[in-house]
C-alpha cells in the first residue's frame, strides 16, 4: 500500500509545485521540489559557477601585462568579481544538497561543464576589452533573464551577479571606444579583437531551439524564460549598434537590418566548430582545466593546514 | 632635495609595485575561492597605494610624467624596491612568509610616515595603514596556521622562512635618500622600525614553533636598483604593452 500511497502523494505535491511556478512563486530549497527539477538547478547551477571560475584564466592572462596602473587595477577588480560570482553560485548550489568539493570535483572530471567561450585564447589587450562587451554582454542577456527564474537562490544570486556584470561590460566597451579612437594600430587591434570573439560569443546562447532538448522542460519550470534563438537574436540587435559607434565591422557579411522583422538577420554559426569546444577539443579546453586542477592540487596542502589549525586551536 | 623625494617616493613605491604583480600573478590560481579573493584584496590595495605615490612622484618630477610613466618607463636599473618583493611565487608558503615579513615592517613604517612633515605622503600613509593593518593580520594569522597546521605546512613554511628572511635585512639599509628624508622629518627611521619588526616576527614565530635564528642575512641592494634576475622577467611582462607601443593612450 505505502508506495502506492507515495504515489499519489507525489503527484499532488508535483501538481502543488507547478501551481506554484506558474503563480510566478518562488521554490525556496526547503520546499518540495521534483527530483529532476533539482538535479536540473544543481546541473545548471554548478556549470554557471564552474564558468565564472574558469572565466578568470583568460583574462587573468592579461593583469601582469595591462598597460597602465588604472587598467590594471580595474581588470583585477573585475577578475575577482568573477570569483565572487564563482562564490554566490556555488552557494546556491549548494542549498540543494551538494558540496562545493563534489562540484568541483565534477569539474575536473569533466562530468561538470562550463561555458566554451573561456576555451578561447586571449591573444592582445584588445580581447579584454572585446570580453568585457561582448561575453559579460551575452552573459548579461542570459543572466537578466535568470533573475526571474523559479529557484529563489538563484534568481537572488543573479540579481547581485547582474548589476557588477552590466558595470563589466561597460568597462569592456569603454576599453574598445579607447582603442578605436586611438591610433591605427589599436583600432586594428580592436577589429582583431571583435574578429576572433563575436562567433564564439553567439555560441554562448547555445544550440538553435529545434536542437536544445532541454528548452521546453526549462520554459515549463521557468528555469528559462525565452529561447536561446531569441536571447541570442537580443545579443545582437544590442551589439550591432554599438560596433557601428566603435567603426569595427562585425566579421559577417550576411549581418543586415531587417525592417519587416524588426530585427538584425544574420549568417550562419559554425556549428561544428561549436561541438568541437564542447567536446573538449577547443583551442584552450585542455589548458584551461589543467590550471584549475594544478591550482586546486597545489591548494591541497594549504586547506588542509588550515583545518588542522583550526581543530587543534578547539582541542 | 626634489631628486631626493621622488628617490624616496620611488622606494616607498616600488615595493608594493613588485609585490602586487607578485600578487596578481595568483589571481585565479589561489588554494581556496576564498584565498584567491583575498590575495586579489592584498594585490589591488598595493596597487592602490603604488597609484597614489606615483602619481604625487610624477608631480614632482614634472614635465610630462604620470603615474604610469613613473610605473613603466625605468630601466631596470632604476627600480628601487627591495628584492625580497621580486621573490616569486614557489608555493603558498612563500607567498605568505614574504607578505609577513613585508607587512610587519611597512606597517611600523607607515606609522612613522602619518606623522610625516611631507603632507602629502602623511595623508596617503593615513589611507595605507588601514589597509597594511588588514595584511598584517591577515598574513600573520596564515603564518601561525601555516605554522600550526600539519607537519607538511609546517616543513613548507620552514623553508620558506629559511630562503625570504635572509632578504628581509635589506629594507632596514638606509640608503642616502632614505637617510636625508628621515633628517628633515620626511622620512621614516629604520633604525626604530627594526626593534618593532623583530618582535612582532618572533612572537608570532614563537605561537607555533618557528624559528629565525641562525640565518645570516643575504647581500641585497635592489633599493639601490642592483636586483635579482627576478626583476628583468617582472618588467618584461609589467611594460610589455608601453614598451611595445609607446605613446598611446589606453
Ligand atoms: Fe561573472
Ligand atoms: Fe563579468
Amino acid at each position: 500500500m505505502m508506495p502506492k500511497q507515495n504515489i499519489l502523494d507525489d503527484a499532488k505535491l508535483a501538481d502543488q509545485f507547478q501551481d506554484h511556478i506558474d503563480a510566478d512563486e518562488k521554490i525556496e530549497p526547503k520546499d518540495w521540489m521534483p527530483d529532476k527539477y533539482r538535479n536540473t538547478h544543481i546541473r545548471q547551477i554548478s556549470q554557471h559557477a564552474h564558468s565564472e571560475i574558469v572565466g578568470m584564466l583568460p583574462e587573468g592572462n592579461w593583469i601582469g601585462r595591462a598597460p597602465t596602473l588604472r587598467r590594471k587595477v580595474a581588470l583585477l577588480a573585475k577578475v575577482q568579481d568573477e570569483a565572487g560570482h564563482g562564490l554566490y553560485l556555488y552557494s546556491a548550489a549548494e542549498t540543494l544538497g551538494i558540496s562545493r568539493e563534489e562540484m568541483i570535483d565534477q569539474l575536473h572530471t569533466g562530468k561538470a561543464k562550463y561555458s566554451s567561450i573561456f576555451n578561447y585564447p586571449t591573444l592582445s589587450w584588445a580581447d579584454i576589452g572585446a570580453i568585457g562587451w561582448l561575453v559579460d554582454g551575452a552573459a548579461i542577456i542570459n543572466q537578466v533573464m535568470l533573475t526571474r527564474t523559479s529557484f529563489g537562490p538563484y534568481a537572488r544570486a543573479m540579481v547581485r551577479i547582474c548589476k557588477e556584470e552590466s558595470f563589466h561590460q561597460r568597462q569592456g566597451y569603454e576599453i574598445m571606444l579607447t582603442l578605436c579612437r586611438g591610433t591605427n594600430v589599436q583600432k586594428e587591434m580592436a577589429q582583431d579583437a571583435l574578429n576572433r570573439w563575436w562567433w564564439p560569443s553567439l555560441m554562448m546562447f547555445g544550440p538553435r531551439d529545434n536542437e536544445s532538448p532541454h528548452t521546453e522542460q526549462s520554459m515549463k519550470w521557468k528555469i528559462k524564460r525565452k529561447t536561446n534563438d531569441e536571447l541570442r537574436q537580443q545579443f545582437i540587435d544590442n551589439t550591432a549598434p554599438q560596433a557601428d559607434f566603435l567603426g569595427i565591422t562585425i566579421p559577417d557579411p550576411d549581418l543586415k537590418w531587417n525592417e519587416s522583422r524588426k530585427h538584425y538577420d544574420f549568417g550562419e554559426i559554425d556549428w561544428d566548430e561549436f561541438w568541437t569546444v564542447v567536446k573538449g577539443n577547443g583551442p584552450m579546453n585542455k589548458e584551461r582545466l589543467d590550471a584549475r586542477k594544478k591550482a586546486w592540487k597545489e591548494g591541497t596542502w594549504v586547506r588542509e593546514a588550515a583545518l588542522a589549525y583550526a581543530s587543534n586551536k578547539v582541542h | 632635495m626634489k631628486d631626493t623625494l621622488y628617490d624616496y617616493l620611488l622606494i616607498l613605491g616600488d615595493n608594493p609595485l613588485i609585490l602586487g604583480h607578485r600578487l596578481s600573478e595568483l589571481c585565479g590560481h589561489g588554494p581556496t575561492l576564498e584565498t584567491d579573493i583575498a590575495l586579489t584584496n592584498l594585490s589591488l590595495d598595493l596597487f592602490g597605494q603604488v597609484r597614489s605615490l606615483f602619481q604625487y612622484a610624477a608631480a614632482v618630477k614634472g614635465g610630462n610624467a604620470t603615474e604610469d610613466s613613473v610605473a613603466f618607463l625605468r630601466s631596470e636599473r632604476g627600480y628601487k624596491n627591495a628584492i625580497l618583493l621580486e621573490q616569486p611565487n614557489i608555493d603558498f608558503a612563500h607567498v605568505m612568509v614574504r607578505q609577513f615579513l613585508y607587512d610587519a615592517f611597512n606597517l611600523p613604517q607607515l606609522e612613522q610616515l602619518v606623522k610625516s612633515k611631507d603632507k602629502t605622503i602623511a595623508a596617503i600613509s593615513a589611507k595605507s595603514i588601514k589597509e597594511c593593518r588588514y595584511h598584517f593580520r591577515f598574513s600573520s594569522q596564515w603564518i601561525r596556521r601555516l605554522g600550526g597546521g600539519t607537519e607538511e605546512s609546517h616543513r613548507r613554511v620552514t623553508n620558506a622562512i629559511n630562503v625570504l628572511y635572509p632578504f628581509a635585512d635589506e629594507l632596514f639599509n638606509e640608503t642616502m635618500a632614505e637617510q636625508k628624508m628621515k633628517e628633515v622629518g620626511i622620512g621614516a627611521d629604520l633604525a626604530k622600525i627594526k626593534p618593532i619588526f623583530v618582535n612582532e616576527i618572533n612572537e608570532t614565530f614563537n605561537e607555533v614553533g618557528l624559528k629565525v635564528a641562525d640565518i645570516a642575512p643575504r647581500i641585497a641592494k635592489g633599493k639601490e636598483g642592483l636586483h635579482s634576475e627576478q626583476l628583468g622577467h617582472i618588467l618584461a611582462e609589467l611594460q610589455y604593452m608601453q614598451r611595445a607601443y609607446p605613446n598611446m593612450q589606453w
